[in-house]
């Protein structure tokens, strides 16, 4: 075992502020940029589900062109 | 509309082109994603143990090295993701593959981010052993240069509004700025630089203890799953985005599919 007491785990022999710093935006960065990627896909297909319901069932035309990409 | 066979992956064959068809590579993903976050979980709380718990004290930096554990899988996943990204987007110009494309796109703002969060960590590291943040190193200007590759891809894209278009244009640049790929890498050889030169690599025996290896090569496969999980995710948002007016996709998204 590399430490003596939880204090000085997170002390990291006095460069905790690097150690720590590094980690705590790594874990930030990863957390947020899959949230980001879910969230986009989400969108995606709530939209699709919008578009589905707004078109008439009977008619087969092409309107893919009938909404401006957001 | 029940018998499309792009929605049936065991309707036909397993080819090279199967899941080269956007509605199969959506069912796909829609499996491995949450595999990958379970690797990625698994992988990354063994490496943390390993390089917290396990790993000595290093010999002359202390404890600061333990840095080390997340700052080489990504400046690994930085350089391998831009390889992979100019690869797809490549093959999506070659040979007019729209799947290729938009998983080109789909990983330039991950291969971004592992690239920012090499350059954070090394500024965090370089610091208390070198006794400044910054400085204008080559292997350090030169993966500040891959960030700005990977930001002038996005932009690039993002700016046409022609998707193939811009797949094409961002294939040109990816293409292009993959020789800052080896200028990165053999950056600590060629010139006399200030960043240490490679700890492991596939030629010579790595110059760390085990248990430090160890602990580095478990986070990178954890890393890997990272990305391997939000790639595919970002990914699946596109094919949605961009095959909004296909069957499959009205099926799906009426089919309450989350």
């Amino acid at each position: 075992m590399n430490w003596e007491s939880p204090a000085a785990f997170f002390a990291m022999g006095g460069d905790g502020f690097f150690v720590w710093g590094s980690y705590a935006v790594c874990l930030l960065c990863m957390l947020v940029e899959p949230w980001l990627a879910a969230r986009r896909r989400r969108r995606a297909l709530a939209e699709a589900r919008q578009e589905g319901g707004n078109r008439n069932p009977a008619s087969e035309v092409e309107d893919d062109e009938e909404e401006p990409r957001s | 509309m029940t018998a499309d066979p792009r929605s049936a992956p065991h309707a036909m064959p397993l080819t090279l082109y199967t899941f080269s068809s956007p509605p199969r590579f959506y069912a796909l993903t829609g499996v491995l994603v949450p595999v990958c976050w379970a690797l990625c979980v698994a992988l990354t709380a063994a490496g943390l143990w390993m390089g917290f718990f396990v790993a000595p004290t290093d010999a002359t930096q202390g404890e600061v090295y333990r840095i080390i554990f997340i700052h080489v899988p990504a400046a690994w996943m930085s350089m391998l993701l831009y390889l992979v990204m100019a690869f797809w987007a490549g093959i999506g110009w070659a040979f007019n593959a729209r799947l290729a494309s938009m998983v080109a796109r789909a990983i330039a703002p991950t291969g971004a981010m592992f690239t920012f969060l090499a350059l954070w960590t090394g500024a965090l590291w370089g610091r208390p052993t070198w006794g400044t943040y910054w400085v204008w190193d080559a292997r350090l200007t030169s993966e500040l240069i891959l960030l700005f590759l990977y930001l002038g891809y996005i932009a690039l894209t993002e700016a046409i509004d022609d998707v193939r278009r811009a797949d094409q244009a961002g294939a040109l640049l990816a293409i292009v700025g993959s020789v800052n790929i080896p200028i990165i890498y053999f950056s600590v050889k060629w010139w006399n630089t200030l960043h240490q030169g490679a700890t492991v690599s596939l030629t010579a025996a790595p110059k760390m203890a085990s248990t430090m290896l160890t602990a580095m090569l478990l986070m990178t496969f954890a890393c890997w799953a990272y990305a391997f999980a939000v790639v595919f995710t970002r990914t699946r948002a596109v094919v949605l985005e961009r095959e909004r007016g296909a069957a499959w996709v009205s099926e799906l998204a009426a089919g309450g599919a989350r």
